[in-house]
């Protein structure tokens, strides 16, 4: 069985306007909506498809968090995924904890392929894929918006710094998602219905046997300074002129 | 004493800018001596610029034939050896740095902390969540080494004048051959580097096409700017991926940000948070990119910017 495995955060959906708690002890989350983190949406869709081609047999979701991310797990699931596991803990995991926890399930399912998300958007590390390649001792490929399986091996154009880099790895190996992979599809009604069918298997941190380790103590959240509002000029050639003055033109 | 070591970025033979500003963000810590690894083919040269950073005490000069072009899984393994004896491992929050460090990291099994934007002391570090919108403060705990990537907008480089020496090293380590390196688009060096350039005239989504896009390069190159974008003109096609400013693009910090049809997207705001002034040009009044810029102009761009150029 050539298996895909995929990573899914449950985040607070994009749209909402994160807002600091006054007492700085976190974020404000009391009815807020949450959603799957955008990245990992690429990443699945991006298993899917490779999934689609034949290039792959199963696509399976997985993530790490409390129990009401099985609806995240439900969205993967009616998206396309085959079937999902969710390792429950109410604790907030870094992403060496996150990490190991995928290296033990990617032993335990032998993945030809995980893809995840380069970051999530609410601590916007962009650490895991790259820890986990590391435990595995597996190529990485980050940034990724072209995947192209070629039997043993993946060709990956990666966004970079200077342009599109492209990088050949050995499969398995570790893909994280960038924005430009592909457009993640929409969920259609009767796959909502048919995927409350599809296996969801829940365990937790201890059966899988990681620690949550604690290696960064958040001290306090703080809202970022704001910037000052300008002034409108009234054409170009007062901005001109303002800039000159400032000596920035 | 906190030993540093940072992880030297180049290509071409030549040190990445970044570099120097991740010198001045290891400076910021409390009685530190730093040291700059560069993992180059023949990086004599690199060894040399980074040696004249000033505050850097020592580089150590790694040449292989497998470290050019860089890839993570080739540098880590060799980082991680070098990586012993010292108390933190910094790279620049570039996508060199990003790909390579948490790779580091977890071949330490050290903490890390990316996008450090302060350090409040060798120990306890801030950085930007959420997008920009919110902060926060972390405090590394368990004696572990630490792993960081530097908000290189966050600071300034460190001044040259530095003249450490520098020791060629021979490390014993298993290279994996699983990860190889095919291409990369030819960087352009025609213009200012987006990410260090003092000016930045970038475009959005209003300008419609990749043709009319020549206009923001047009007047990016009469004041001799770098050109950006935001994400919904790279989606367009309007200009390539490597333009990109914003959270998930380019972090930049240039004296003179110029947006030119960009609404201001929380993610692009993000990514020029800390430019000295910023000016925006938008038909509508009440895009968000008013909230914060310096400088604001209601009207079309396609006439503004003629106009602009009028008069300069």
């Amino acid at each position: 069985m050539r298996r895909v495995l995929v990573g899914i955060k449950r985040v607070i959906d994009y749209n909402v306007r994160v807002r600091v708690r006054p007492d700085g002890n976190g974020i404000v989350t009391d009815g807020v909506k949450m959603s799957i983190n955008p990245f990992d949406e690429i990443a699945l869709e991006e298993a899917l498809r490779i999934r689609e081609r034949g290039e792959a047999d199963e696509v399976v979701a997985v993530s790490l968090g409390p129990d009401d991310t099985q609806q995240q797990l439900r969205t993967a699931l009616a998206m396309g995924a085959d079937r999902a596991i969710l390792v429950r803990t109410d604790l907030a995991v870094e992403p060496p904890v996150v990490a190991r926890v995928m290296q033990k399930l990617v032993e335990r399912e032998s993945p030809i392929i995980v893809i995840l998300g380069k970051q999530a958007i609410d601590d916007d590390c962009n650490q895991v894929g790259q820890m986990l390649a590391a435990l595995w001792d597996r190529p990485q490929a980050t940034c990724a918006s072209k995947i192209e399986i070629k039997g043993q091996t993946a060709r990956v154009t990666r966004e970079v710094d200077a342009g599109l880099e492209t990088i050949e790895v050995d499969l398995p190996a570790v893909f994280t998602a960038d924005l430009r992979l592909n457009e993640p599809r929409y969920v259609k009604l009767p796959d909502i219905m048919k995927a409350k069918k599809k296996p969801l298997d829940v365990t937790d941190l201890a059966a899988i046997g990681v620690a949550p380790t604690e290696r960064l103590k958040v001290l306090r959240y703080e809202p970022p300074p704001q910037r000052q509002k300008g002034v409108m000029v009234k054409d170009a050639a007062e901005l001109v002129a303002a800039l000159r003055q400032k000596g920035l033109v | 004493m906190n030993r540093i070591l940072i992880v030297a970025e180049h290509a071409g033979g030549r040190l990445n800018a970044a570099i120097a500003k991740c010198v001045s963000c290891a400076a910021t810590m409390p009685d530190g001596e730093i040291t700059i690894a560069v993992l180059a083919t023949d990086g004599a040269a690199v060894a040399q610029a980074a040696a004249a950073i000033s505050g850097v005490t020592r580089v150590l000069l790694v040449d292989h034939p497998a470290n050019e072009p860089a890839l993570a899984a080739v540098l880590a393994p060799q980082v991680a050896r070098l990586a012993e004896g010292h108390s933190h491992v910094l790279g620049p929050s570039t996508t060199f740095g990003k790909d390579l460090m948490p790779r580091v990291a977890a071949l330490l099994d050290a903490a890390q902390v990316s996008d450090v934007m302060t350090v409040e002391s060798a120990q306890r570090f801030r950085r930007l969540v959420y997008a920009g919108n919110a902060i926060v403060t972390v405090e590394a705990v368990g004696g572990r080494q630490i792993v960081a990537t530097v908000r290189v907008a966050s600071y300034q480089a460190a001044a040259a004048g530095g003249s450490a020496k520098v020791e060629a090293v021979k490390l014993d380590v298993a290279l994996p051959a699983h990860t190889r390196f095919v291409s990369v688009t030819a960087a352009r060096n025609d213009r200012p580097d987006l990410q260090t350039a003092s000016r930045v005239v970038s475009g959005g989504r209003a300008l419609g096409s990749a043709e009319n896009f020549a206009l923001i390069q047009r007047l990016a190159d009469r004041i001799g700017a770098a050109i950006g974008a935001s994400r919904a003109a790279v989606d367009a096609g309007y200009a390539p991926n490597e333009l990109q400013v914003g959270q998930t693009g380019k972090i930049i910090a240039p004296e003179l940000y110029i947006a030119i049809g960009i609404s201001g997207a929380i993610q692009h705001l993000t990514g020029i948070k800390d430019a000295r002034t910023i000016v925006a040009i938008n038909k509508d009044a009440e895009a968000p990119i008013f909230e914060v810029a310096d400088y604001g102009l209601v009207g079309d761009l396609f006439s503004l910017i003629p106009e602009i150029e009028k008069h300069l």
